[in-house]
């Protein structure tokens, strides 16, 4: 019955792509970062998360991924979302998470995006 | 000339249907509570992004009282209601009641993104999240516990 997060990453250069699939909470967001650290940690500079099978991310998960995006700004990099449905959306938005991470409709938007800033 | 009725077969005016649910504080019980909500809500043809809403809400309060409530029974008491208003809106309701040590909500402080960076707290979203998408919310708390009551129109 679990619902645990399934992560996986692609390397893309000094762009890591990470897909996520499943509920968002605080081991979903543990393993998120896990895996975002280790990327930074290997020379990335900028992180894109599809959320394409994520449908729900709880307040405890995002709060992981503000810590995600503060160790990116740390480093001057980039955070990048894209894929996600209105309602992750809108609590990105409530947040505020959209006004220091760029969301996109599309995998490609953001890769193009964080590419044009390297 | 047929006309098509867009309003719930059954669903009298001011009339309620009610599905009741106790569920553990244990992990990952907050998403089993979810169901109940989207079943529900395609049962009234709620869209489904309005429905995702709902769940988040839900999710957001059954995690506030795992994690805050002191529940001496270790339940959440959760009661689903569908309804019509006398004017034809009709409205999604969840209610979720732990039995534990209350609290005062008009204390709750507004989190900010700001205040967060820089190793501060960055938990206490919870309540925000739940007022910022639901219509209405009420809650209720003392010594006997908590009650939010929380609708969403169709």
């Amino acid at each position: 019955m679990s619902e645990a997060c399934k992560i996986s990453v692609e390397r893309r250069g000094d762009v890591a792509l990470l897909h996520t699939d499943g509920y968002i909470n605080n081991q979903g967001g543990e393993e998120i970062a896990k895996q975002a650290y280790a990327q930074l940690d290997t020379g990335a500079r900028a992180l894109v998360l599809n959320l394409e099978k994520t449908r729900i991310v709880n307040s405890i998960g995002i709060s992981i991924l503000i810590e995600v995006l503060e160790k990116v700004m740390d480093r001057k990099g980039l955070l990048a979302f894209c894929h996600l449905t209105p309602t992750i959306d809108k609590t990105f938005r409530i947040m505020g998470l959209a006004q220091y991470a760029q969301i996109f409709s599309t995998q490609d938007d953001a890769l193009r995006a964080v590419a044009a800033k390297g | 000339m047929s006309q098509r009725n867009s309003t719930t077969p059954g669903l009298a005016a001011a009339g309620v249907r009610e599905i009741s649910l106790t569920i553990p504080v244990a992990p990952e019980m907050e998403i089993v509570a979810t169901a109940q909500v989207a079943a529900l809500g395609e049962y009234m043809g709620m869209g489904r992004d309005r429905i995702d809403e709902v769940k988040l809400a839900l999710v957001e309060a059954c995690i506030n009282a795992f994690e805050h409530s002191g529940t001496t029974d270790e339940r959440l008491h959760l009661t689903f209601r569908v309804g019509r208003e006398a004017e034809g809106k009709e409205w999604l309701e969840v209610e979720v009641l732990d039995q534990g040590k209350g609290f005062d909500h008009s204390h709750v402080e507004v989190p900010s993104l700001e205040k967060n960076f820089g190793g501060g707290r960055k938990r206490g979203w919870g309540l925000h999240i739940i007022q910022s998408l639901m219509d209405t919310v009420a809650i209720t708390s003392g010594e006997w516990g908590t009650r939010i009551l929380m609708r969403k129109y169709k």
